[in-house]
């Protein structure tokens, strides 16, 4: 007999009840169950008019049953896993709180990492929400529809859960009251905003292979476990349970990226040609803005993991080159410049920080000079040319802050039209010479930091034209005003308390007053 | 293509073009062999300012923090406009001298190689 049920305030579900004890529903059932019909053919209007983005990237699909997804999760195990992990998640969240676990890291410097992944990545897991909710919007397959839209509440769920565990820290240390706002607004934050937005203005299957690929399988541990591991070696136990938390998810992505990529090369050849150059694209853009990692883990945190050097080694070269050994059967290949990170290697994160060091009074967290001690290490880990080149900068600028003259950039800096990093980067076979490459579209002059990015704008000119460049923005009067002043307070940067040096800062006030009271429990 | 979108003849809205720019143009200026300046200088510069101007009222507002600043003897330095070798003529104004919107000026004053020979 089949019976409506109403339920206060869920509305009306339908059971099916029979005399006998209600037989349980296999795992395959229910899987069948919760899919059907996510595979509708539409009956009077065109399929193209219904999903729209599937047809103009050119991808050519012959049988989109060929695609089995490859977990089958139901929506009730998904939402078991998920709470367990949420509960243990919040439970830590609660002792941190109540055990002040703030005053447990390592030095008050370690925090300035935590408002670079709040400011920079966190919204960005917020777009990658939306980017796979538009995939599963749009693909015509059930098994992808149900897996991106799974993911896509993954994304929001770490953007969540990074909020809540990095707003413990907000109660205690400046620069992460507004990192919504500053992630739209403040200059460096516009690099991996503008990753996220080209991603999701692309089609579904350039964004797919953007993050569901080139970011999920081959570049995230770059991002996340130097975060993750770095928070474990600095004593911030909040942040290392949000990445456990998100971990057993970063499987389940990186298994969907690579189905999902295998099976549109599996479809047509002419795919193949089109896939090589997304993955391109996106292996540049992602490797451009883990230019903030490689400074976070060579600059930022007090107690160092590894260098940007052995990450790359260890997480790129070793894996990635496992991953493209797979890919050749397909026609593909390694991405195009993939030679150029090895040239950059033993720089890269000092030009970064160089750039943060000078622009410092722009920036939503604070700054300081390397050690000798960590110069040393610094030495140790790039050789004999870190001290050629780098060393006597770093020696003249403590000079100049002991002179009381500190070094500030009051100049804006050019940046690239794609990356929209400060061009900075200098020539992959010349570290003393600053790369400069160019384009004339339509008359109008367009610069770039690299071959890598150049290629990317010559492929869609049109796209990258309206990029929002922040230099230029301010030129043209659109954030806030002409000053320094007008342009922090239209970015929501606390003059004196969120931007300028470690030193002297209310962070360095708080992590000192702390260092004293335990200074005086022990004594 | 100049892009893949939905719409067969999509053009994009050009964020940078000159007339947004209240009648200044960007100009990008880099002292080669000085990476204590991480990059190329980006200013909105009136077309009719004079080159000398240029060098001698706005760059040392910049550039002067550095020690070599001082030591440059300028009949010795180099110029590229464009990528291109370039004299400039120190009277006439940027556009005469055939700087436009986003140019890129560059100059080597030899001999000078930053902080210890380190290029910073």
């Amino acid at each position: 007999m089949r019976m409506m049920i109403i339920l206060p305030f869920i509305g009306i579900i339908e059971r099916e009840t029979t005399m006998n004890v209600q037989k349980k529903i296999s795992l395959k059932d229910r899987y069948r169950i919760l899919t059907r019909g996510l595979d509708w053919e539409t009956s009077y209007q065109p399929m193209g008019k219904v999903f729209p983005d599937v047809g103009f990237e050119g991808i050519k699909i012959r049988n989109w049953d060929d695609f089995n997804d490859p977990f089958r999760l139901t929506m009730d195990a998904y939402w078991r896993f998920q709470a367990e992990k949420e509960r243990k998640l919040y439970a830590v969240l609660d002792s941190f709180s109540q055990n002040n676990g703030q005053t447990a890291i390592t030095d008050g410097r370690y925090v300035n990492t935590l408002k670079l992944f709040l400011t920079g990545i966190s919204p960005d897991e917020y777009m990658a929400h939306r980017g796979f909710a538009h995939v599963g919007r749009q693909i015509p397959n059930a098994g992808l529809r149900i897996s991106a839209q799974m993911q896509a509440l993954d994304e929001l769920r770490h953007a969540q859960t990074q909020i809540h565990t990095i707003g413990q820290y907000n109660k205690h240390f400046s620069g992460l009251h507004s990192f919504r706002r500053m992630h739209d607004r403040v200059w460096y934050l516009s690099v991996p905003k503008s990753f996220f937005d080209d991603a999701v203005t692309a089609g579904p299957f350039e964004y797919m292979v953007a993050i569901g690929f080139s970011f999920e399988y081959v570049l995230t541990n770059l991002l996340f476990v130097p975060f993750m591991s770095g928070a474990a070696y600095n004593g911030d136990m909040a942040t290392v349970t949000f990445g456990f938390s998100a971990q057993s998810d970063e499987a389940r992505h990186m298994t969907l990226g690579l189905e999902a990529i295998k099976f549109i090369l599996e479809q047509h050849e002419d795919n193949v040609p089109i896939v090589q150059h997304w993955i391109d694209k996106w292996f540049w853009r992602g490797y451009r803005v883990l230019t903030l990692v490689a400074m976070m883990m060579d600059f930022m945190l007090p107690r160092r993991i590894m260098s940007w050097k052995d990450a790359w080694d260890i997480y790129f070269n070793d894996a990635g080159g496992a991953l493209f050994g797979d890919l050749a059967r397909y026609g593909i290949t390694l991405p195009k410049y993939v030679d150029v990170p090895a040239k950059e290697v033993n720089r890269l994160s000092t030009e970064a920080w160089s750039i943060f060091y000078q622009y410092t009074h722009a920036a939503a967290f604070h700054t300081w000079l390397p050690t000798d001690q960590e110069m040393d290490w610094l030495s140790a880990s790039y050789g004999p040319d870190w001290d050629r080149l780098y060393r006597p900068r770093f020696l003249h600028w403590r000079q100049m802050e002991k002179e009381g003259h500190r070094y500030y950039n009051n100049a804006l800096p050019q940046l690239c039209q794609v990356c929209q990093i400060p061009m900075a980067f200098t020539e992959p076979d010349d570290p003393t010479r600053v790369a400069f490459r160019d384009t004339v579209y339509r008359g109008e002059r367009y610069h770039f930091c690299s071959d890598g990015c150049k290629n990317i704008f010559d492929h869609e000119p049109e796209k990258y034209v309206q990029a929002w460049l922040p230099v230029h923005q301010i030129f043209q009067g659109n954030c806030g005003g002409a000053s320094l002043d007008q342009v922090l307070d239209w970015y929501g940067i606390e003059k004196g308390v969120d931007n300028m040096d470690y030193a002297g800062s209310p962070d360095e006030r708080t992590w000192k007053e702390w260092e004293a009271m335990r200074g005086r429990v022990a004594g | 293509m100049p892009v893949k979108a939905i719409a067969p003849d999509y053009v994009g809205e050009v964020k940078d073009s000159v007339d947004r720019f209240h009648g200044n143009i960007v100009v990008y200026v880099n002292w080669v062999d000085h990476l204590m300046f991480c990059s190329a200088l980006a200013f909105p510069l009136p077309p009719d300012m004079s080159f000398g101007s240029l060098l001698s009222d706005l760059l040392p507002q910049y550039y002067g923090l550095h020690p070599d600043w001082a030591r440059i003897d300028w009949a010795q330095a180099r110029w590229e406009l464009d990528r291109q070798p370039f004299t400039p003529d120190l009277e006439k104004g940027l556009a005469a001298n055939g700087v436009g919107h986003k140019s890129v000026l560059r100059f080597t004053t030899p001999g000078l190689t930053g902080i210890d020979g380190s290029c910073t």
